[in-house]
């Protein structure tokens, strides 16, 4: 598996990201989801055997004090596409997880010759209102695993990357982090995660695979037909043994998925 | 002098005795279920009376605030409380601790409103302007966490721009555009009335108060004991920021019982005060605090027990003496009471108490009864605790004049119609009306 390195690219409107970037072949751009970049994240790691894969930082969920310039959808979605110029690429994948695949739709929607391909993972950005989605912003740092993996026991250190949540220096350093995260995602996921994509999504004309796993506590499967059915070339395919984090828990099924889509 | 508000936060009072474990939150989500409609009409009454009571019995000011879905408070709006007791009363302030201005759209409504309470008042208005809790603002009024202060301090400077201007004027602001401002009433208080700002301690909401000379309410139910770390945080940003230190800067919340002796005041309050700790503070710790509603520099000092998972599992019930002994509750006969509020005045360096004299499931005739011993017996020995503060106007109203007395009977309002006298011979044709015709 090949390695990823981080550096700080500027866009054009002067904000500084960081971005995760390894590998070789075609460009990948995957948009991270509700809880940030894992330190290692061996989906990414997959991934880079076969594309050049390039993994943006959003604002709130780095070292850089950069989310004010962020307010609401509009700034995300000109935000993605100012890091893709940045990165100097042309008509790249683009992948988005969770929260990041709400933002890629709209970049999908608005600039929808600019990407070769789209896939969707557990995506936010749809509301079925005889299928509320738990909200992720009233929950406890200590539920947070049974809420994100199909099997908690094994995965929450996956999610607090060895943070002992049971810790006050653990907690202390959770919350602030979690604060700056998911405030910044509040920004276009509160308190209902729809900012009306789906009046936009006839828009999307790129081949898409909406990828939806099979035990996510947050997006179930109705969304994943909501998702099929807005947009024209959508497929849709179900991860087994996954939860939200498929990324994480699924990390080779769910490469393997992506890699035979962008591919084919 | 110190001013004392009688505070009525409007509890539910028949949360079952298992509250706690039949129900996740008393507040966002609480079982509406609970709420009786036709009892309610009731307990409105009950607590209005009380208010009406309370300026009767003397008290300088009397207080109603804005919470939603919440157990211990049933008054999403408290403007409506305070119309009706501006007919009904006609000497003390009216303290509304306050309006959420972040939650009107637009917040110009804020500014009419409180214009009008202040004009029907005749000059009585105290006006609150609350960033307002995580669980009202954002999880009930779904504004967004993050953004909620900068929508705050943009409500803030339209309304008291909307007071002070007298000509139209267009407002581009983030959250708001209004090609058209003309606020239409204005306050009789001018340039505005007093206005207090309740906050939890963070420097940014000091900062504020001294940026425009507002009154820092620092209202919570621990106590005075608890408070004084926070209160003396604020009075040296005070010293640092070279203000003047009147008392008229502060004020407090605190819960008062008063009885004949210290043993009979646990007798006749104990219940009433246990219900509202161990029942109506029975908050999910989900809704405390959503990301982004706090700043990180507040987070950073604040304090994490409540979202811990032992925390969960076997929640500290409260005993009176815990309460008594914390200083959460002034309670006693009226040496104690009065030693002991003494002491948090001189040690807070209060101007105002907001006095909580009705906590929880406190019957009527129990509230009036501490009440009235708190007006004869432990008010008037305080209330000139400050010479500094006569004629220091900036934090209290005055009121008008020759103000109308509404109060002053229902007589008036219902008098037979007379006649008018017929000096002036009637116009031949009505004058025309805009738009007909």
């Amino acid at each position: 598996m090949a390695a990823l390195t981080e550096r700080v690219v500027q866009t054009r409107r002067g904000i500084d990201i960081e971005v995760r970037s390894g590998g070789t072949g075609p460009d990948l751009v995957w948009f991270h989801g509700l809880v940030g970049l894992a330190p290692v994240e061996p989906t990414l790691e997959a991934l880079a055997d076969r594309f050049t894969v390039h993994a943006p930082i959003w604002p709130g969920y780095g070292a850089i004090d950069n989310e004010g310039a962020i307010e609401d959808m509009l700034d995300f979605a000109l935000l993605g596409w100012d890091i893709v110029d940045g990165l100097e690429l042309a008509q790249p994948h683009l992948v988005g997880h969770s929260f990041g695949a709400m933002v890629a739709g709209e970049m999908a929607a608005i600039a929808r010759t600019d990407l070769d391909r789209l896939a969707l993972v557990a995506p936010f950005g749809l509301w079925l209102d005889d299928h509320p989605i738990p909200d992720p912003f009233a929950v406890l740092p200590f539920q947070l695993t049974d809420l994100l993996f199909a099997d908690a026991a094994n995965a929450g250190q996956l999610l607090s990357a060895g943070t002992d949540l049971e810790s006050d220096e653990g907690l202390a350093e959770f919350m602030v982090a979690n604060a700056r995260r998911l405030g910044t995602a509040g920004k276009v996921m509160f308190p209902i995660p729809n900012r009306r994509l789906s009046k936009r999504l006839y828009r999307v004309t790129a081949p898409t695979l909406v990828v939806m796993a099979a035990e996510d506590g947050l997006i179930t499967e109705p969304y994943g037909d909501a998702w099929a059915d807005a947009i024209d070339r959508a497929e849709l395919t179900t991860l087994d043994g996954a939860g939200h984090l498929a990324n994480l828990e699924q990390p080779a099924a769910l490469a393997d998925a992506l890699a035979a889509f962008f591919t084919a | 002098m110190v001013k004392f508000c009688w505070f009525n936060l409007m509890p539910w009072p028949d949360l079952p005795d298992d509250f706690r474990e039949s129900n996740r939150s008393v507040w966002v989500d609480i079982d509406s279920r609970l709420f009786d409609p036709e009892r309610a009409n009731e307990v409105y009454h009950t607590y209005m009376d009380q208010l009406e009571f309370a300026d009767a019995l003397g008290f300088d000011g009397i207080g109603v605030n804005e919470h939603h879905q919440n157990g211990y408070g049933i008054m999403p709006s408290p403007n409506i409380i305070a119309a009706g007791l501006a007919r009904r009363t006609s000497r003390a302030a009216l303290c509304v601790i306050g309006n959420s201005i972040a939650l009107y759209n637009p917040p110009i409504r804020v500014a009419e409103e409180f214009a009008m309470l202040d004009v029907i008042s005749g000059g009585r208005l105290v006006a609150g302007f609350p960033v307002g809790t995580s669980m009202d603002t954002n999880y009930c009024y779904g504004q967004i966490p993050a953004l909620t202060r900068d929508k705050y301090a943009e409500a803030h400077e339209l309304i008291m721009r909307a007071w002070a201007e007298d000509e139209p004027f267009a407002f581009d602001g983030k959250y708001n555009q209004l090609r058209y401002v003309n606020c239409w009433p204005k306050p009789i208080q001018r340039p505005h009335p007093p206005i207090y700002i309740p906050g939890g301690g963070s420097i940014e909401t000091w900062d504020f108060c001294l940026d425009h000379d507002y009154n820092y309410s620092y209202l919570s139910f621990n106590g005075y004991k608890a408070g004084k770390v926070l209160m003396d945080g604020y009075w040296n940003r005070v010293a640092e920021r070279d203000k003047d230190d009147s008392p008229g800067r502060a004020a407090f919340a605190q819960i008062f019982c008063v009885a004949d002796n210290d043993a009979e005041a646990e007798k006749l309050y104990a219940e009433h005060i246990l219900y509202f700790y161990n029942r109506c503070l029975h908050v999910y710790p989900g809704f405390a605090d959503a990301p982004g509603y706090r700043t990180i520099k507040t987070i950073k000092a604040g304090v994490l027990s409540q979202v811990r998972r032992e925390a969960q599992r076997k929640f500290s019930i409260l005993t009176w003496k815990d309460l008594v002994e914390g200083g959460y509750v002034i309670a006693g006969g009226p040496d104690t009471v009065r030693e002991q509020t003494e002491h948090m005045i001189k040690t807070l360096r209060l101007g105002t108490v907001f006095s909580l004299l009705h906590m929880g499931d406190m019957p009527d005739e129990k509230t009036r009864y501490s009440s009235q011993l708190f007006a004869e017996k432990v008010m008037p020995q305080l209330q000139h605790l400050w010479p500094e503060l006569e004629g220091d106007d900036r934090w209290w109203p005055t009121g008008m004049d020759d103000r109308v007395r509404p109060e002053d009977g229902l007589d008036h309002a219902r008098r037979p119609a007379v006649k008018p006298a017929l000096d002036e011979p009637a116009p031949a044709t009505p004058p025309a009306i805009d738009g007909e015709g």
